[in-house]
Formats: C-alpha cells, sequence, structure tokens
C-alpha cells in the first residue's frame, strides 16, 4: 500500500498527459471556436441594405417563420472562397436558405467575388462599418449562425463550413428546428 | 556659423515630417485616454494575447470605435464592457467575474496552495514522529558515545591513525 503512493507523480502526469494529447487533436474549429453568449437568445436586429440593391432592405425580421442560415463572408476573406464550393452544394439542394452578411466589404467587390464565384445566398446584407458583425459577435470571417423560425440563434459555426460539419451538426440541427 | 545652420536644420528637419504612425483623429484627449485604459482591460479576440488597446487589428480598431461611441453617449466603463460581453462572452474581460464557470480559475490555484501545505505538514509531522519513535537500544548507545568519545576505540574499527 505504502509503495503505491510512488505512483501518484506518474498518475498525474499520465492524467495531465492524456489531457493535453486529447485537446491538442481537437479539430481546428473546434479548438479555436469561443463559446458565443449569443446562443439560444434572439438575433440581433438589424436592417441593412442589400448587397445588389442598395434600395432594397433586409432584416432578420423578414425572416421570422422559417428556419435560415446566416453566413458572414467578405471578398477579402480566403477562408469563405474554402467554404463556397459546400455552400453552393446546399444551396443547390435548397435545404435551408442562406442569407449572407458581407462584412467589412466594398459593395464592388462582393458583387464581383459572387459573380465570379457564384451566389449560393438568397441575398446578402452589406455591413460595410461591420456594426452589425459586432453585434452578432463576430471576431473571424467566416461564421455561420443557425436562425429559427422565432429568429433565435441556435448554433454558431466559427471558420469554413465543412461537408463534415454541415451533414454532422448543421442541416441535423435545420431539421430537428424545422419540425417544431 | 554655416556649419551650425547646416547642423541646426539637419536636426529640425525631421520635425517638419510628423506623418509617422497613423494616429487616430482625436478631438476629445480625456475620452480617449478612457476609452484607452479601458480599452487595456479587453482582449482582441482576433489576436487573443493581445488587449484591444495594443493590437493594431481591424476587429480591435472597430470596438475601440464602438468603445468610443458607448462613451460619447455616455454609458460608464461598466455599461461598455457589459455590452462586449454580450457579444463576446466573458472571453473579452482579462479580469474574469467570480461565477460558477469561472470557479476553478480564480480559487484553483488557491487549493493547490493549501492542498499543497496541507500535505507538506502532513509528511513533516510525520517524519518528526518517526525520528522520535527511533529509540536507540542500549548497545547503539554505547556505540554512539564511544564514537563520540575520539574514535579510537576498537569498536570504531577502521579508523585512521
Amino acid at each position: 500500500m505504502l509503495r503505491l503512493r510512488f505512483l501518484v507523480p506518474l498518475v498525474g502526469f499520465l492524467a495531465l498527459a492524456g489531457i493535453f494529447l486529447v485537446a491538442l487533436n481537437q479539430p481546428e474549429g473546434k479548438r479555436e471556436a469561443l463559446p458565443s453568449p449569443l446562443i439560444n437568445k434572439a438575433a440581433p436586429d438589424f436592417r441593412l441594405t442589400q448587397l445588389h440593391d442598395p434600395n432594397q432592405q433586409i432584416g432578420p425580421a423578414d425572416l421570422r417563420g422559417k428556419v435560415w442560415l446566416l453566413n458572414v463572408w467578405a471578398s477579402w476573406c480566403v477562408s469563405c472562397r474554402q467554404e463556397h464550393p459546400v455552400l453552393m452544394e446546399l444551396s443547390r439542394t435548397g435545404a435551408v436558405p442562406i442569407y449572407g452578411l458581407n462584412y467589412k466589404d466594398k459593395r464592388e467587390d462582393g458583387v464581383n467575388w459572387l459573380a465570379q464565384f457564384g451566389n449560393p445566398y438568397v441575398t446578402s446584407a452589406f455591413d460595410n462599418d461591420g456594426r452589425v458583425g459586432i453585434d452578432f459577435g463576430v471576431y473571424g470571417v467566416p461564421e455561420t449562425f443557425v436562425i429559427d423560425r422565432q429568429g433565435v440563434i441556435r448554433y454558431k459555426h466559427i471558420g469554413p463550413v465543412t461537408a463534415e460539419a454541415l451533414q454532422g451538426k448543421i442541416l441535423p440541427m435545420v431539421k430537428e428546428l424545422e419540425k417544431s | 556659423m554655416k556649419s551650425f545652420f547646416l547642423i541646426m536644420m539637419l536636426v529640425l528637419a525631421p520635425l517638419a515630417v510628423t506623418a509617422g504612425e497613423a494616429q487616430p483623429m482625436v478631438e476629445d484627449p480625456v475620452l480617449e485616454k478612457r476609452v484607452m485604459a479601458l480599452s487595456a482591460e479587453l482582449r482582441c479576440l482576433v489576436c487573443q494575447n493581445q488587449s484591444l488597446a495594443d493590437s493594431h487589428a481591424e476587429l480591435a480598431a472597430d470596438l475601440r470605435r464602438e468603445v468610443r461611441d458607448l462613451m460619447k453617449e455616455g454609458k460608464s466603463d461598466a455599461e461598455v464592457v457589459d455590452y462586449l460581453v454580450a457579444r463576446y462572452g466573458d472571453f473579452v474581460r482579462y479580469r474574469p467575474p467570480v461565477k460558477s464557470t469561472t470557479a476553478l480559475l480564480w480559487f484553483g490555484p488557491l487549493i493547490l496552495a493549501v492542498t499543497g501545505a496541507v500535505a507538506l505538514f502532513v509528511s513533516l509531522a510525520r517524519r518528526r514522529k518517526r525520528i522520535a519513535d527511533a529509540a536507540l537500544t542500549d548497545e547503539q548507545r554505547k556505540r554512539a558515545a564511544a564514537l563520540l568519545n575520539g574514535g579510537v576505540n576498537e569498536e570504531a574499527g577502521e579508523t585512521k591513525a
């Protein structure tokens, strides 16, 4: 019994090493993600002009009653290009409407970017000075929010949306929310 | 005299070009001081080991602008912090509040220190007891006395001359 005491430091070391091993092998998105305080809170209200038409506005109030994705993107954002094919595919299936928040961009650049790579969005809101982004707690583009029928944020994905994140988390959640 | 003017010109010339670093337009130095003081207490979300005051990231500049605007509206420091915490969580604060999720962070070191101190005292007390309990037999006592009395004793054996 007394002898076992000498194993205490070893056990402690192994436990720590185990924790570090698990933490280091977390998928990248998860490792860097900060928990958002906005989950299960009403999406911040905004009224912005649409990217393609400065005379038309868009805001969460218009989308009450449906489950939708808000994808924060910008033409200067490299990772947005990475997730772009995934969003294009999603919009083709029509599983859930994707609305864009064009964050801190030039209108012309945003329009050109969509013309060049394709436009997966029903429409994009034009957040030129990034204030709406701040209201949504955006700190790294791209970010994607799942918003339910009542306008409540249910999930936030930080970083590029991958096919795995879409199939594993976002789409099941959308399906669940559409039932209610 | 000529060279004096030349030197003065060279010395003073740089003062004419003070463009240098892009300084934000400061209309109200008192407000700006408050903004920077509070920003030093807030974490930049992009470069997480820098404060909002230190960071050159674009988001940090935007958040400083937000802090400045809120202060202009007459919000207190606490209200400004609440505004940011509502959006980014407690992570923006360099001094997290004491609550259930941060309890380990606040009290963990204290718990570790107390545990260590208790362990130290217990083990010292045990050792003292072991020493006190280890009474010598008469034989050992005699031998010890002999050793202390000069060491040239047959029992000591190997003492050098």
